[in-house]
């Protein structure tokens, strides 16, 4: 009999808790942000300019466009998914939007809801077919990626002739859409968009929904161990959809800043989107393998992204090099989530 | 005693006859016929868990061990006869249900997930929350502090709930998933033993809890395919195989070298009674 008295204690005695610096290093984002300052640095050295008001709006800019489709990206591989549809998805919302207002007549914010609508449709296709099929979510979003990619080439040629939607200003409702997604605050000499608004609102909701929501826990739960996530009760499906949905929702709000900022939008779907929001989602301190990574860490992947990519054209260096220093860049991450990862788990086992 | 006599062989036809017992069980399995597609995992499998009654579910892999304890636990449904808590029948959709029946699993891999804080594993798939929809969040201090005082009673007091489960030795491990599963008032605990070898220690720490448990009066179900390390801790010994029950033996029917015998023949045991019934 084992009395409560002798009721063993499980363990050996606890050990000092870890220092703060040792559990910043732990942290997804640590990379990315110390790659920001000394991206800063090394590219203000050689052009000042681009610590200015202007170079910050570049900076940010880029930032903004890309490190929404990080973000989304990020909250899909925490839960060990990924889309591919997402960068064709933003052109084909913006398609069905455009051709709404310049074939069809209407006006811009109807036109903007079914686009929405639409776009979550093919979010929630996405999801069940993961769900049902149970097949990796790459092969699954890789079809949506080639149905919409042909789909938008055909709709477009055969509803309104070319291969540009434009005519999409000064129709009813465009002044209203114009200031929300298109609006500009000038600052000395920098153009600041709002579209880094809509960037920070997506990495505060990403962040919120991450750390502080049961769909957060179910989402890292997701990607840490699938099975003990359905043995705990964690609704593996219903997260797994609603994953889909909030990319679909992300790719839905690229296609709306393009259109308005543009006017219209070139009907070119292409591949290479959704990569490049993959990178910076690996720099901003995600594991490809699911379970690991932070919506502050998706920000800070962007803005070493828009800090490099702007600072290469201040700088003047030839612009092809951008691709040479994000894919070094991506390496480091690669390496440095991977002495992050083991960090975490590193420990003495008796 | 020879082993042979003791052995009751399985009800030939209709539903299973189960000896008369003192007390009334907590948790009842009655025919319960699983199926993967046409394949039964679980043919007709009927048990009784009793208060402060270890039951060892024994048998080889693919015996049907773990979808018995995935229809406890609420993991899957089942597809033919009934499962009883406290004598009503009941059908778990998820396993919150079962959780909040009082049924606690500790499983296989104690389903705890490495890169997720302590206190988040501790609650993952019923986290206190506070606010309304579409502002609900998970009410972090309640998380915090119920963890530690989950993971206390466990003999784990102090344990900083901030840091990765991967921080945290095997034993502390095990003892997370203790914690978690007794948290939610456990009446039936079920202990589904690792597969993977474990050491000495490690052994010890399961039996240790699986006793702990009966002495609080907990119904236990222990799953293992280990007869030596069930016979040290269990009272009733129920043999799957093929999905069916081989045998339902007490302490009393059987020794240790008898119950290690059955697991090796019991395989073949099915099979043969399998024949004799088709002959018929």
């Amino acid at each position: 009999m084992v009395t409560a008295a002798q009721r063993p204690v499980f363990g050996a005695p606890e050990r000092r808790a870890p220092s703060r610096g040792r559990r910043l290093l732990t942290r997804p984002s640590t990379p990315a942000l110390a790659g920001v300052v000394v991206a800063l640095v090394v590219f203000g050295v050689q052009a000042p300019q681009l610590l200015g008001a202007g170079g910050w709006a570049s900076v940010l800019d880029a930032a903004a466009l890309i490190g929404i489709g990080a973000v989304a990206v990020t909250v899909l591989l925490v839960a060990g998914q990924f889309d591919v549809s997402i960068g064709v998805l933003a052109v084909a919302s913006s398609v069905t939007a455009g051709l709404l207002v310049s074939e069809a007549g209407w006006g811009l914010w109807p036109a903007l809801a079914v686009s929405l609508v639409a776009a979550l449709a093919v979010g929630a296709v996405n999801g069940l077919l993961v769900v049902i099929t149970g097949l990796p979510s790459f092969l699954v979003t890789l079809a949506t990626f080639l149905v919409l990619q042909g789909g938008t080439l055909v709709v477009a040629q055969s509803v309104a002739g070319t291969s540009l939607v434009d005519g999409v200003e000064g129709a009813p409702g465009w002044a209203s859409a114009d200031a929300v997604f298109g609006s500009v605050l000038v600052l000395g000499d920098g153009r600041f968009r709002v579209s880094i608004v809509w960037w920070a609102a997506a990495v505060l909701l990403a962040g919120w929904l991450l750390r502080r929501t049961r769909f957060g826990n179910a989402v890292y739960a997701l990607g840490g161990s699938r099975r003990a996530a359905r043995e705990l009760g964690v609704p593996t499906a219903w997260t797994t959809v609603a994953l889909y949905l909030l990319t679909a929702t992300a790719a839905w709000l690229l296609g709306t800043l393009a259109l308005v900022r543009q006017g219209g939008v070139p009907v070119a779907p292409g591949f290479g989107a959704e990569i490049e929001y993959l990178v910076v989602a690996v720099i901003g301190g995600c594991l490809l393998g699911g379970g690991y990574g932070s919506a502050v860490g998706a920000a800070a992947g962007a803005l070493l992204y828009g800090a490099v990519r702007t600072g290469i054209g201040v700088a003047g260096w030839p612009p092809q090099s951008f691709q040479v220093v994000l894919g070094v860049l991506l390496v480091v991450a690669l390496l440095a989530n991977g002495v992050a990862r083991r960090r975490l788990i590193a420990v003495p086992r008796s | 005693m020879s082993v042979q006599e003791a052995l009751p062989f399985p009800e030939p036809e209709g539903a299973p006859v189960l000896p008369p017992v003192a007390t009334a069980p907590v948790l009842e399995l009655r025919g319960v016929t699983v199926r993967y597609g046409q394949v039964p995992a679980l043919d007709r499998v009927s048990l009784r868990l009793l208060p402060g009654t270890v039951t060892c579910l024994l048998g080889e892999n693919g015996a049907g061990k773990s979808t018995v304890v995935q229809v406890m636990s609420g993991v899957r449904r089942h597809d033919e006869g009934e499962l009883l808590v406290d004598g009503t029948a009941v059908r778990f959709r998820r396993p919150r249900q079962a959780r909040s029946r009082g049924i606690a699993t500790i499983w296989q891999d104690l389903a705890v997930i490495p890169l997720m804080t302590v206190w988040r594993n501790f609650w993952l798939g019923d986290e206190p929350t506070r606010g309304v929809w579409p502002f609900r969040r998970i009410d972090l201090e309640a998380a915090r502090d119920g963890a530690a005082r989950g993971l206390a009673r466990v003999g784990l007091p102090g344990l900083n709930v901030n840091q990765p489960a991967a921080a945290l030795q095997p034993g502390q491990r095990h003892s997370l998933a203790v914690a978690r599963a007794i948290h939610f008032g456990a009446r039936v605990l079920v202990v589904d033993e690792p597969a993977a070898p474990l050491t000495v220690a490690q052994h010890a720490l399961v039996l240790r809890t699986v006793v702990a448990a009966r002495d609080a009066g907990i119904a236990v179900l222990f799953v293992t395919s280990m007869p030596g390390y069930a016979h040290l801790v269990g009272d009733r010994f129920l043999l799957l195989a093929g999905g069916r029950v081989a045998a339902d033996l007490t302490r009393e029917d059987v020794d240790v070298e008898g119950l290690t015998q059955l697991m090796s023949g019991g395989d073949a045991l099915a099979t043969l009674t399998a024949e004799l019934r088709r002959g018929r």
